[in-house]
């Protein structure tokens, strides 16, 4: 009985959570370069999803974002958040350019348990994997047609999450930010079978 | 009969069709499976897209229908900005959430009707303040639809310490490939170079001194050389000479440097001053001094000529106003006989007798205020005179050595790492990029006092251009970036039409350009 519970794939809320913090490393590490807020010198090449994704090897950043993605997968793992948002601004103006929403939707998995911390997906890890690659390469292929970050930008994430949720130390509140004359795409959306996630760009039309 | 039977039976499909027979639209349906359960539950699970394309400013429209309508066309057009014609994206409709935007309107609008019923059966004049209050209200429900009506009720929370910003360096590496016209590279790898000169200019007197640059090139193609202590024009349109000043005996002039446009031509002397020609009045301006030896090297950025000197030091003089010098930089220990901005002025690179290369970042803290350079390259084991900055990488710095050294190295002045160095064999006296290849040119020295074109990156050595009898000092490239003058030692000016653009990659573009008209007649007659 045993052994068949270990063959048997099964990912928890735990994991999924892990997988999506994963994903989001990845995909800011990614936006970064790709829409060179930072100077290409900064980043690193690595593999991962049959990709080659360049990482920011900058001190600061990284310790920013695994500070932040250490306590976004704390609160994953229960369920709190609705979105992810990583805001890019001019660093100068703090005018907001562009905002890359990652929304978070609970799914049920497989359904088999009530006790809704204790729920579990079968999806296989591989074809999350392919569901995230196909999203990334999305990612990539924005270039084409976002317009030019044309001045010295920051970046910032911001973690909607619900009412009740306790604020960590070293950690504000903040509101909701606004882009002028915006535009939406969409990109493809993937699922742990425990959390879906849909990322969305916004952006400021160049007039 | 039966034909109008016929007529009657499709008006009566059609209209019932229109009214009432046809399948209930989704909206519709997920309107009523929302009102049977609670409204506020369904309000929250639906999540509602950020798209601020409809925005919160917007006026609340009077019939719902209508705005709904106006909502789903201006959501769903096709981002315009697509540079270069790029893959085309279609948004996805799915960030638009119509349904729960129908559905908040259209329940509004129906709460709304009845309290103007119930409130107009009572009093008549509350009715205005009423509908006031409803429309502010509306107003509020959406701009929560448009924008942020996805965390009601929630907390947005952000880290305390901040990602830090890009420097203040940095530019785009993608401007690129929005702006920039990149010199296509020869595919074969062998154009033909003519390995002759054009034309050869006698220049006596021509001061063999490594460390001063005595000519230039203007953009309204006037040639700038200083022979002695007289400095001449040479027109390369019409070929007239003209003398512009002659120095008293013991004085010479040391450096020119044309103003980016315009017929200002800025003149460093021996004594350490810098003078300001007006050349098509063949009038001195002013006299900027600062410098305690003599001024071996000029640069201009617009309205500032920056100027190197045997002391040492790099002073920033605005041409402008009366206090010109605004800036002093003081990197070199020794003369400093190279200067140069980068094509976007945002570094200047210096090149010293103290081996050194520095680079200057400007942005920021403004001209001149830098008290330390950005980066300090010592790898050179010669004194630094040439000086080239890639037109279209505008972070690559490339500098040539002197005899003890020789070699040219390529610098990426983002970092500050070397990218490459290729030993030229022979002392690097002046380093141009072309502007229609991806090539430079570099002039030597001893042994074969050649001028040699280099394929870049890859640094394979295209053609040597033979001639001067004695060291090549300096090098200027005409305003259309065909010709290249050499001034040499042996007293001689050589003009080589080595970067002459490709004619049959005119000729393609041509072909192209008459071939699209064809099928575009075709297709109109078809």
């Amino acid at each position: 009985m045993s052994t068949s519970q270990a063959t048997k794939n099964c990912i928890t809320l735990k994991g999924s959570a892990t997988i999506i913090v994963e994903y989001l490393k990845y995909g800011i590490n990614s936006i970064l370069f790709q829409r060179g807020i930072y100077p290409a010198e900064n980043f690193d090449s690595t593999q991962q999803y049959g990709l080659t994704i360049l990482m920011s090897k900058d001190p600061k950043i990284t310790s920013f974002l695994q500070n932040v993605l250490t306590q976004t997968e704390e609160w994953l793992a229960k369920n709190m958040i609705n979105k992810i948002s990583m805001v890019i601004t001019n660093a100068h103006t703090k005018e907001v350019l562009e905002c890359w929403d990652f929304k978070m939707q609970a799914e049920v998995g497989d359904g088999e348990t009530g006790d809704p911390t204790k729920l579990t997906s079968s999806k296989e890890l591989s074809r999350i994997q392919n569901e995230i690659r196909d999203v990334m390469r999305q990612i990539s292929a924005t270039v084409s047609y976002l317009p030019l970050l044309d001045c010295i930008c920051t970046f910032d994430v911001m973690i909607h999450t619900l009412q009740n949720t306790e604020i960590p130390a070293q950690w504000d509140e903040t509101g909701a930010v606004f882009i002028q004359n915006a535009q939406a795409v969409q990109l493809r959306s993937f699922s742990t079978g425990l959390h879906k996630v849909d990322t969305v760009v916004n952006y400021k039309m160049s007039s | 009969m039966s034909q109008f039977n016929f007529v009657s039976d499709l008006q009566n499909a059609l209209i019932k069709d229109g009214e009432t027979c046809g399948p209930a639209p989704r909206w519709k349906k997920k309107l009523e499976a929302s009102l049977n359960g609670s409204v506020n539950t369904t309000r929250s699970v639906l999540s509602v897209s950020y798209n601020t394309s409809f925005s919160g400013v917007q006026p609340p429209v009077k019939t719902p229908g209508k705005s709904t309508d106006t909502k789903a066309k201006k959501s769903t057009t096709t981002p315009t900005k697509t540079p270069g014609g790029g893959d085309r994206f279609i948004p996805n409709r799915a960030a638009t959430n119509f349904e729960l935007a129908h559905f908040l309107q259209v329940n509004k609008d129906t709460a709304e009707k009845s309290d103007e019923e119930n409130e107009g059966k009572n009093s008549g004049n509350d009715n205005n303040v009423q509908a006031s209050a409803h429309k502010g209200e509306r107003q509020k429900l959406i701009s929560e639809v448009a924008q942020i009506g996805d965390n009601k009720g929630g907390r947005i929370l952000c880290y305390q310490n901040k990602a830090p910003a890009a420097p203040e360096t940095h530019t785009n590496p993608l401007k690129v490939v929005y702006a920039l016209k990149t010199p296509i590279s020869t595919k074969s790898g062998s154009r033909y170079i003519p390995t002759t000169p054009e034309r050869i200019l006698d220049a006596p007197d021509f001061i063999n001194d490594y460390y001063l640059n005595l000519m230039d090139w203007s953009g309204d193609n006037i040639v700038a050389v200083a022979l002695g202590s007289c400095v001449y024009l040479w027109n390369a349109a019409s070929g007239n000479i003209e003398q512009l000043s002659e120095y008293e005996e013991g004085d010479y002039v040391c450096s020119l440097s044309w103003i980016q446009e315009g017929q200002i031509l800025a003149i460093g002397n021996s004594s350490g001053a810098v003078e300001l020609w007006d050349c098509s009045k063949v009038k001195r301006l002013r006299v900027m001094d600062g410098h305690s030896a003599r001024v071996g090297s000029l640069v201009w950025n617009s309205f500032l000529v920056s100027s190197g000197s045997r002391d040492g030091s790099i002073v920033h003089h605005d041409v402008r106003a009366r206090n010109h010098k605004v800036g002093t930089l003081n990197g070199h220990t020794l003369e400093v006989c190279g200067l140069k901005w980068s094509p976007d002025f945002k570094y200047l690179a210096s090149g010293g007798n103290d081996n050194l290369v520095n680079v200057w970042s400007l942005a920021g803290n403004g001209v001149g205020t830098a008290t330390e350079p950005l980066h300090k390259f010592n790898e050179h084991q010669a004194a630094v005179r040439a000086l080239a900055w890639c037109p279209w990488q505008p972070t690559t710095l490339a500098s040539g050595g002197g005899t003890a050294d020789r070699c040219i190295k390529f610098w990426n002045v983002c970092n500050g790492t070397l990218i490459k160095s290729v030993d030229s064999k022979s002392q690097v006296c002046s380093l141009l990029f072309s502007r229609h290849y991806k090539e430079l040119i570099s002039a030597h020295g001893f042994a074969n006092n050649q001028l040699t074109i280099w394929k870049y990156p890859t640094m394979i050595k295209q053609a040597d251009l033979t001639g001067h009898t004695s060291r090549v000092l300096q090098m200027a490239m005409s305003p259309d970036g065909s010709t290249v003058i050499s001034a040499g030692a042996d007293e001689t000016l050589r003009l080589w039409n080595c970067f002459a653009p490709d004619p049959l990659a005119s000729k393609k573009v041509a072909n192209v350009s008459s071939n699209a008209k064809k099928s575009v007649f075709r297709q109109s007659i078809r």
